[in-house]
């Protein structure tokens, strides 16, 4: 007899998280991800039934059909998922949702729908696996390819990057993170503490196409960014069903505390980054551009900021489950605005 | 101060006409006439005179010209009709331009400044000194302006005979609560009333007379009348994004949510209006809502509607319920934004790429823009697919006569959705499974406590349990499942109004705001002896009745207002039997159809 798997808080054990056998190349950067999307909500102990997985088209956003089986799955349109993951929410603001994306169905197609999401700062994870590439047409560059990275053709990309980071701040985004698939320790932490926050936690993460984009010369390969990764701190997550308190130097660790109690607690590295601080994120990343740095890490928090649903006032009971009597004003309402056109 | 010239006394005196007749009102957008002529208008109404109003305006914010056209008719016809008989020209821009227009014998009031009397002389001018007669109603050189236009209404109001307390009546009605803009209105009326009787001589034929044909009635535009249709119908998310002539929709929408959807105790909503970034977004949005549960819409007009392409195909494969409204204009591209068209019927019946057809309702007056928004949320829950709404400017965006709307008679259905407990029952879930033979599948929402309960969105191929799936045998069975639920769905669509005669050898099909032209149209054809029978569609798929309306007759017209033809040619797809029977009325101009048009197209093709 073999023994009971290990089960988390409430009971479930990680194959309760898993989804159906990924049909990416092997070696993708996209099926790394996918295993740190499992473990991060196994270990939260989030009930499966009430996440939303939400994706738009590429070989990235068919990864929601690998993890979550017992979740509700929406693979939408090239582009457009964040409109989608906008209806949800309004329609159901109890449902954790996450959203995975490509960086071609981000910052290309789906450029607009990105900057508004934020803008919005619908509460969501929302993770853009970031190889450089066009994975699912076979590899032409997108828009977040370095300039003068080299295609498998051998060709070099002649425009500059768009920063998705950058940008997620500059619209306001009260959570962005930058991250490696390669780095699953770090990923973990990021995608829990990320599933703690009330608003757009972005999360953009180097995810390698071994298929299109994993040669030399490339800046998006598993060499490249296992060589030039730089962690701004050493990230951990204490759930608020957890609290455990560990002893630090004085000053060597940031706590940040979530809004459901948990923490994130950052340890220092030389580089003494305070992710709370919006112009040094900004300045950090430009800097990083210039240097030719890969700075991984949460880039910037802001747990102050009200998320769409507050704005939009709604009530607690989800807007899907309200029942006729509240959603169909009564028969004299009808009478009135009748009575004021005659 | 009135000029007439000779010959076309006759024409005056053969006596006089009362309740019949169409005033057109030429203004500059921007100068504030709108309220002027709702008080016109309204205050005919008010003295049981069926009437209906018009605006044909530029797209433009201000200083372009605007005609608003008010026709009382006692017969109630409410269609545009081609000639003015009394044109208050007050635009000097196009004041030359509206007075030849006219046809020998109209009346047409203008400041006397711009010399009108001088380019028709078989016209019946009354010049009015309207500036000096601003100057008496404020000191305020803004306000006088203004003013200016209320100063017209007492001068018809005088020569026509409607009643002062109608017309105090509608400006208290107009500025609901401002005492001071009341006042200044009124006083502007009774200067222009009280010059007009002591310095005008009625020579004109035209008057009204008290009737009883619009009491209980009530005067409303189609857009509002869809905003009312969807706050009943228990709307919960609305997303949008704003285009002439549909953004009026959400506007009102919003003020009646508004008013009648926030909680006293918490001041919570129990809805949400999102403006989104483009109609890409609006539609996505309301995609995600729907399939989340909630009853969603949205609303815009054709270059919305293209944009909407990609996902409401996609809403039509994964089956998604959610209404779509277009208040068409004229296309293609900007085309004429602020001119009515029908032009959008068969893209939008067929939006997106691939094998997709949607239902489509198409109200022809403002009470069945209400019941039709209605039966829109109903048939997208019960069928889990979009659900269009084809209304257009010309319905949408003016004022029309009612009967008051009825509070809904059936409780809100959600369709074919299952619980936790609906799943321990039936022992099993599969999301595109036809369980019971009518091509709809069973859905659960996201957030349903049951193991069983999750499945996969996707626009790509999939099989009965929502699986990924390329194989042949599972892509016709759900091309042809749909098909079937389409079939499904001609039962269930809004059948059509009939009126058969029995002497007609002909029959006439129209949908949509054609059918005020249409009505009276058949009364004039009937008066030249040409007996019609008429069918009006109310929705896409056809239902049967349609078959059996054209068998019976020699030949049938469809009316429209498109060049392509475009429902008769859906017609003549439905009916390809009788495909040489079906001939066609099309009015494309961006002006609302007119009785007289139909009329004419009917009987050279008769004779
Ligand atoms: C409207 C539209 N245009 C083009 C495509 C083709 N297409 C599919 S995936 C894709 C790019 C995906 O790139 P990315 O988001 O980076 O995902 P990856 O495959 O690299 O993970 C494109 C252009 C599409 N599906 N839809
Ligand atoms: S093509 Fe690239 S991105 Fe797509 S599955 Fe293969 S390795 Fe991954
Ligand atoms: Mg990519």
């Amino acid at each position: 007899m073999t023994a009971a798997p290990p089960t988390n808080r409430i009971g479930l054990s990680l194959n309760d998280y898993k989804g159906a056998p990924s049909t990416l190349c092997d070696g993708c950067g996209h099926d790394a991800i996918t295993a740190q999307i499992i473990k991060a909500f196994y270990e939260l102990g989030t009930e499966p039934h009430m996440v939303a997985k939400l994706s738009g088209i590429g070989c990235s956003s068919k990864t929601p059909a690998y993890f979550l089986n017992r979740s509700h799955g929406f693979n939408s349109v090239h582009g457009r998922m964040p409109s989608v993951a906008t209806g949800v929410s309004m329609a159901n603001h109890n449902l954790t949702m996450i959203g995975v994306s490509g960086d071609g169905d981000t910052a290309s197609i789906g450029l607009g729908q990105f900057c508004h999401l934020v803008r919005r700062n619908v509460p969501m994870i929302y993770i853009v696996e970031n190889n450089g590439v066009y994975g699912l047409t076979k590899g032409q560059f997108s828009a977040t390819a370095d300039l003068g990275s080299k295609a498998k053709s051998g060709v070099l990309n002649e425009l500059p990057p768009i920063d998705l980071c950058g940008l997620a701040i500059e619209l306001g985004c009260s959570f962005v993170g930058r991250s490696f698939a390669g780095d699953p320790k770090q990923l973990v932490a990021l995608l829990k503490a990320a599933g703690s926050h009330r608003g757009t936690a972005v999360i953009d993460v180097i995810s390698p196409c071994v298929t299109f984009n994993n040669h030399e010369g490339s800046t998006k390969s598993y060499k490249y960014a296992k060589e030039m990764e730089t962690p701004l701190h050493e990230l951990g997550y204490v759930p608020f069903f957890e609290q455990i308190s560990v002893d630090y130097e004085p000053g060597s660790v940031q706590e940040v505390e979530m809004h459901d109690g948990s923490k994130i607690r950052l340890k220092k590295t030389e580089r003494d980054y305070d992710p709370t601080d919006e112009i040094n994120a900004v300045v950090t990343i430009k800097k990083a551009h210039a240097n030719k740095e890969f700075l991984t890490g949460l880039l910037y928090i802001n747990e102050t900021k009200e998320d769409f649903i507050t704005i939009m006032n709604v009530g607690d009971a989800p807007l899907a489950t309200l029942p006729e009597s509240v959603t169909r004003p009564p028969k004299s309402a009808l009478d009135h605005i009748m009575a004021e056109l005659m | 101060m009135n000029t007439l010239a000779e010959g076309s006394k006759e024409k005056l005196e053969q006596g006089r006409v009362v309740n019949d007749f169409s005033i057109q009102i030429a203004t500059v957008n921007g100068s504030g006439s709108q309220s002027s002529n709702s008080v016109l208008m309204r205050s005919i109404f008010q003295m049981g005179i069926p009437v209906s109003g018009k605006n044909l305006f530029p797209s433009n914010i201000a200083g372009l010209p605007t005609w608003f056209t008010i026709r009382v008719n006692k017969d109630g016809y409410i269609a545009r009709k081609a000639e003015t008989e009394i044109l208050i020209a007050m635009n000097p821009q196009t004041a030359i331009e509206d007075v030849k227009g006219l046809s020998s014998g109209a009346v047409c009031i203008s400041p006397v400044e711009l010399r009108l009397e001088a380019i028709r002389t078989d016209v019946l001018h009354y010049q009015v000194p309207f500036s000096e007669l601003a100057a008496k109603a404020s000191e305020n050189m803004k306000l006088r302006k203004l003013l200016t236009n209320m100063l017209y209404v007492g001068i018809v109001a005088e020569l026509l005979n409607i009643e002062h307390a109608q017309i105090e009546n509608s400006i208290g009605k107009q500025f609901e609560g401002k005492t001071k803009a009341i006042d200044l209105n009124l006083n502007a009326v009774k200067i222009g009333r009280e010059w007009a009787k002591e310095n005008l001589k009625k020579q004109d034929p035209y008057s009204v007379e008290p009737m009883n044909k619009t009491q209980g009635k009530i005067i409303i535009d189609g857009n509002a009348a869809t905003a009312l249709g969807s706050l009943f119908a228990g709307v919960t998310v609305v997303t949008w994004y704003p285009i002439t002539p549909s953004s009026s929709v959400c506007e009102q929408l919003i003020d009646y949510l508004k008013a009648h959807r926030v909680d006293k105790e918490s001041g919570k909503a129990s809805f949400a209006v999102i403006q989104a970034e483009d109609e890409l977004a609006a539609i996505g949005m309301a995609l995600g809502a729907g399939w989340a549960g909630a009853r969603a819409m949205t609303s815009t007009s054709g270059p919305g509607i293209s944009l909407m392409a990609e996902f409401t195909g996609y809403g039509y494969f994964t089956e998604i319920p959610v209404v779509i409204f277009d208040v068409q204009r004229v296309g293609p591209s900007t085309g004429l934004p602020t001119r009515t068209s029908q032009a959008d019927l068969i893209s939008a019946h067929t939006l997106s790429h691939g094998d997709t057809k949607h239902i489509v309702l198409l109200p022809g007056s403002v009470a069945e823009c209400y019941e039709m928004a209605g039966e829109a949320f109903e048939l997208a829950e019960k069928f889990q697919t979009p659900v269009f709404v084809l209304t257009d400017l010309d319905l949408g965006m003016n004022n029309w006569m009612s009967d008051p709307f009825a509070y809904p008679t059936k409780p809100i259905s959600r369709g074919k959705v299952m619980t936790a407990e609906d799943i321990n029952k039936a022992g099993t879930f599969e999301r595109y499974r036809d369980v019971d033979g009518d091509g709809i599948p069973y859905r659960t929402l996201p957030g349903t406590d049951h193991p069983q309960a999750a499945y996969f969105t996707r626009g790509s191929g999939h099989n009965e349990k929502a699986g990924y799936s390329e194989k042949p045998e599972d892509y016709l069975y759900l091309m042809d499942r749909l098909e079937r639920k389409y079939q499904t769905a001609r039962n269930f669509v809004p059948v059509p109004a009939v009126s058969i005669d029995k002497d007609a050898k002909i029959g006439v099909i129209a949908f949509g705001s054609s059918d005020f032209a249409v009505q009276e149209s058949r009364d004039q054809l009937k008066v030249a002896n040409i007996a019609t029978s008429y069918l009006r569609v109310k929705a896409l798929p056809f239902t049967a009745d349609l078959r059996k309306f054209v068998e019976s007759h020699d030949h049938v017209y469809v009316v429209e207002q498109n060049r392509d033809a475009q429902m008769r040619d859906l017609i003549r797809l439905e009916l390809p039997d009788m495909a040489m029977k079906i001939r066609s009325v099309k009015h494309y101009d961006g002006l609302p159809i007119d009785a007289r048009f139909v009329t004419d197209a009917i009987m050279e093709q008769e004779r």
